[in-house]
């Protein structure tokens, strides 16, 4: 078991107050949040962080954990010295509002499990309720969000069992990813969740599609969006060029004068769904480099005949 | 691996939830959701509680709400503001993907 170091999670000192711990969790929480935080470890941060507020905010627990020392290490291996908490009172109960099914080996071990004694006492009373839904991301590439695809996920499964420890198992899915999904959307799967108590049902299973970046095409709700190259004589005269689309090349005519940023849609061709995206082709103009002498001449003769001067909105 | 067929369904904003529904799949009462429509953060279709439809969308919205209620003790109109921004920040992060 691994030594948590709550003081350095919270990034406080051993002596602060208990209104610096307190300001220092609404902060870190904030920045943490899961629903907020962009951060790719969010969750876990927001658990560890909490898991310290609930240590470091009950002067109880506090000063019992304080008593261990200062010279573990964050994630030095540890073992509680015997007989460590005597003379504090705080296993088993005074959890607030933390969601302490969540809180590490290292916290149990010291302060023991939330819930335990009334979940058995529910359990002999003949206790029914829906099993608790679960909620897992999953990775999909933009291809299979088109097609369609199927994944098989394990998912980490937590479970009380009948000494009322909470022990996860792995659980192996085989998934059908409907095509179209889209960013963030969800696929809720009956019954797939955790087990009922007594004769409720289990409760659903909620992947969130989380679309995987993609080398060349970037997505915005259903429509698809691809920088398409372009030579400056195709821009200006016009031209049938390739595209590519996630279901397969199609040939599309490049407007007489278009600009880089122009864009062009190309109806329906974006993520299939009730209502289909368009997939947007912006043009990117790119400029062969003079390599040779003819090459420069040809450019030399452009900049006497085209008399042109792109700054000229700018006054200069 | 599991053999049997898993019965699968698109929460989008092609999916329906009656306020039953809503308050079964988030664990609320409907007075909670009632509260967050007067607020403006859910905008169902139809005229009375009996007969409110639902996205898909609604789902998330509801969650994240009552998330920021508990763990940062935002009152409903913080929370409302701060989905609405929140909203704003995804799209404005969509924007700059496609600028590159």
């Amino acid at each position: 078991m691994e030594y948590k170091d709550y003081y350095k999670i919270m990034g406080i000192k051993r002596d602060a107050t208990q209104n610096e711990i307190k300001r220092a969790y609404r902060k870190l929480a904030r920045k943490y949040h899961p629903d907020v935080s962009k951060i790719s470890d969010a969750e876990e941060r927001f658990k560890e962080v909490g898991e310290a507020y609930e240590v470091l905010k009950d002067p109880e627990k506090r000063a019992a954990y304080d008593q261990l020392g200062s010279n573990w290490q964050q994630g030095q291996d540890f073992q509680p010295p015997p007989g460590w908490q005597d003379g504090f009172e705080f296993s088993g109960g005074g959890y607030t509002e933390a969601n302490s099914a969540h809180f590490s080996d290292f916290f149990e071990d010291l302060f023991g499990r939330a819930g335990g004694a009334e979940f058995q006492q529910a359990r002999g009373r003949h206790f029914q309720m829906k099993g608790e839904d679960h909620h897992a991301k999953v990775g999909v590439s933009l291809e299979d969000a088109y097609h369609g695809a199927r994944r098989a996920i394990t998912l980490k499964m937590p479970e009380v069992d009948t000494t009322g420890h909470l022990v996860t198992h792995d659980r192996k899915l085989n998934v059908k990813i409907p095509k179209g999904v889209t960013q963030g959307q969800r696929i809720r799967l009956r019954g797939q969740g955790g087990p009922g108590v007594g004769d409720a049902p289990a409760g659903d299973l909620y992947l969130e599609i989380d679309l995987l970046p993609h080398p060349i095409y970037t997505v915005d709700g259903r429509d698809v969006y691809v920088d398409l190259p372009v030579t400056p004589w195709e821009a200006a005269l016009g031209e049938k060029v390739s595209i590519p689309t996630l279901g397969g090349k199609v040939e599309m005519k490049i407007p007489v004068g278009s600009q880089s940023g122009s864009k062009l849609r190309l109806k329906g061709r974006g993520l299939p769904g009730k209502k289909k995206g368009d997939q947007f082709v912006v043009i990117k103009i790119e400029t062969p480099e003079a390599k040779t002498e003819e090459q420069k001449e040809l450019y030399r003769r452009m900049q006497k005949e085209m008399n042109f001067n792109p700054r000229h909105r700018l006054g200069v | 691996m599991s053999k049997h067929s898993i019965h699968i369904e698109i929460i989008d904003e092609y999916f329906e939830f009656s306020l039953a529904d809503l308050c079964q799949c988030c664990g609320v009462q409907a007075e909670a959701i009632i509260d967050m429509v007067e607020e403006g953060l859910l905008t169902p279709v139809g005229t009375s509680p009996s007969n409110w439809r639902f996205t898909g969308t609604a789902q998330r919205k509801v969650e994240i709400t009552l998330h920021l209620q508990r763990d940062l003790r935002i009152n409903l109109p913080g929370a409302a503001l701060a989905l609405e921004l929140m909203e704003e920040i995804d799209m404005l992060r969509s924007k700059l993907q496609i600028k590159g």
